[in-house]
């Protein structure tokens, strides 16, 4: 029974967490945006202009659906429902939270608790390319074409990058596993007062993951696929209504799983330095008087509930960040972005590789 | 043993029936009025001038192939990571000669100019990346 219930509980909280975090981007989108380019932004709806997201989702259900004109029908269809399957399944391998004890077992927090771990994230993220592929070629328009293009020579060029600088996480840790390396990362610290985080021995790999993921969720500065300047809309240009809020959704939710993922490989995941989650649990349960809710005691199920608010936290701040970057740089150009990928990224990330080897290998890591 | 995959196959369904469900709202909500001209293929208000699927730059499958190539080196590397720690110096200079290996096709092909991504003369017939 909790074998089976609690994958799809957990589907479900990671789920709604993805899809509010949709909502709550935009706001803050627009918000940030006015604020650092000096403007008001929307404020009219709600306070504060919170309820603008849903003023936006109701647009998007009353515009006209329109099909064009020598579209390639099936793909057509498909397209915007493939751009929302790489966010929604590739958080099924981030741990949030301790392990808890369900029945007599031990039940780590997260959906699959896998060996293959990372290499199901890398595998379903990389289903993102068919989406834009598919809009771009089915569309029958010259500038979806040739965004879409851009997009999957784009991503598949920085996924080297980034699979990398992945690697060189995995190597000290010996696992494939997400939440072997949050384990890792637990219980020390470098030079007696930074926290055990991945991120201070491979500044160099996180920044290689920085760059790569923006470039992976199409972010400014590398939105290269969608430039309004060149492409008008670039691969949804032929998409109206509902279908552009999927590949918008889409690309909104990518940015929040990767980030996920960033925080479990270089900032410690859900746990937070010095404080021992299972306690504080323990302590705000014995406080309220262990009430139990569908047979389990409140201080078992409160732990993972922690380090979830943990781990969308962090989160947050790497959105926040996302947002920042956007509204502060240029867009590359076309030749730019590639010599980057190709010719610094990846030697950088190689580089990064062997001397975490050599440090692993040595004693150190 | 596949069993365990399972939950994807969840995750996959609720993103298809997410969608799905979306798409058919704003399908049945959403005035439909259609028209020759609105259904026309946008050309930024030119009449359309020839078909999209025409000749594109040979750039792209040149990025294509880079990246068959390096990628299924960089797969390799992941059965490494789980045993690199056990494997000690000898299995880190065994992964050495390979990325040697690799670093010299990538330096091979970086002279030869593949990695190169520059918009071809103007008047060539194909279009810029």
């Amino acid at each position: 029974m909790a074998e089976l219930l609690a994958p799809l509980l957990m589907i479900a909280l990671w789920a709604a967490a993805v899809l509010t975090a949709v909502v709550i981007m935009v706001w803050i989108e627009r918000r940030m945006s006015a604020l650092m380019q000096d403007r008001r932004g929307p404020n009219r709806l709600g306070p504060l202009g919170l309820f603008q997201a849903i003023a936006d989702a109701a647009k998007f259900i009353f515009k006209e659906s329109l099909t064009p004109a020598g579209v390639d029908r099936p793909l057509y269809l498909l397209a915007p429902l493939l751009a929302l399957l790489p966010a929604l399944t590739t958080f099924v391998v981030i741990p949030f939270g301790p392990e808890i004890e369900v029945a007599g077992e031990r039940l780590r927090m997260l959906v699959i608790d896998t060996d293959t771990g990372v290499m199901l994230f890398l595998a379903l993220a990389s289903l993102g390319v068919y989406a834009l592929v598919m809009a771009g070629y089915s569309s029958n328009n010259k500038y979806s074409l040739l965004g879409s293009l851009r997009a999957s020579a784009q991503m598949i060029s920085y996924e080297l990058a980034l699979t990398l600088s992945v690697v060189a996480v995995l190597v000290p840790a010996s696992s494939l596993n997400l939440a072997d390396v949050v384990d890792y990362q637990v219980g020390k610290q470098w030079l007696g007062l930074l926290p055990g985080w991945n991120v201070f021995p491979q500044a160099l790999g996180f920044l290689v993951f920085l760059v790569a993921a923006f470039a992976e969720t199409n972010r400014l500065p590398f939105d290269l696929p969608e430039a309004e300047s060149e492409l008008v809309a670039g691969y949804h240009t032929e998409d109206s209504a509902m279908r552009f809020a999927l590949f918008f959704m889409g690309e909104y939710m990518a940015m929040t799983t990767l980030s996920a993922l960033g925080v479990t490989l270089y900032f410690g995941g859900w746990t937070l330095p010095g404080v021992e989650l299972p306690a504080v649990a323990a302590a705000i349960a014995g406080w309220a008087g262990d009430p139990a809710l569908f047979g389990l005691a409140l201080s078992s199920w409160l732990a993972p509930l922690l380090g979830f608010g943990v781990l969308i936290g962090k989160v947050g701040l790497f959105l926040l960040f996302f947002v920042w970057v956007r509204w502060t740089f240029p867009r590359f150009r076309y030749d730019q972005l590639m010599r980057l990928g190709w010719k610094v990224l990846l030697p950088l990330a190689l580089v990064n590789l062997v001397a975490v080897a050599a440090l692993t290998v040595g004693g150190v890591l | 043993m596949p069993r365990q995959y399972l939950p994807v196959l969840v995750c996959i369904a609720l993103a298809f029936g997410l969608g799905t469900v979306l798409l058919a709202l704003s399908w049945f909500a959403g005035r439909q009025t259609g028209g020759e001209a609105k259904r026309s293929t946008y050309e930024s208000g030119l009449p359309l001038l020839d078909r999209s699927r025409k000749r594109l730059s040979v750039i792209f499958f040149l990025v294509a192939l880079d990246f068959v190539v390096f990628d299924v080196e960089a797969a390799f590397l992941y059965p490494w990571a789980l045993v690199a720690r056990d494997g000690g110096w000898p299995l880190f200079w065994a992964i050495g000669v390979f990325l040697a290996f690799l670093l010299a096709g990538f330096a091979y092909v970086w002279r030869k100019g593949g990695l190169e991504v520059r918009p071809p003369a103007a008047g060539s017939g194909t279009s810029t990346p």
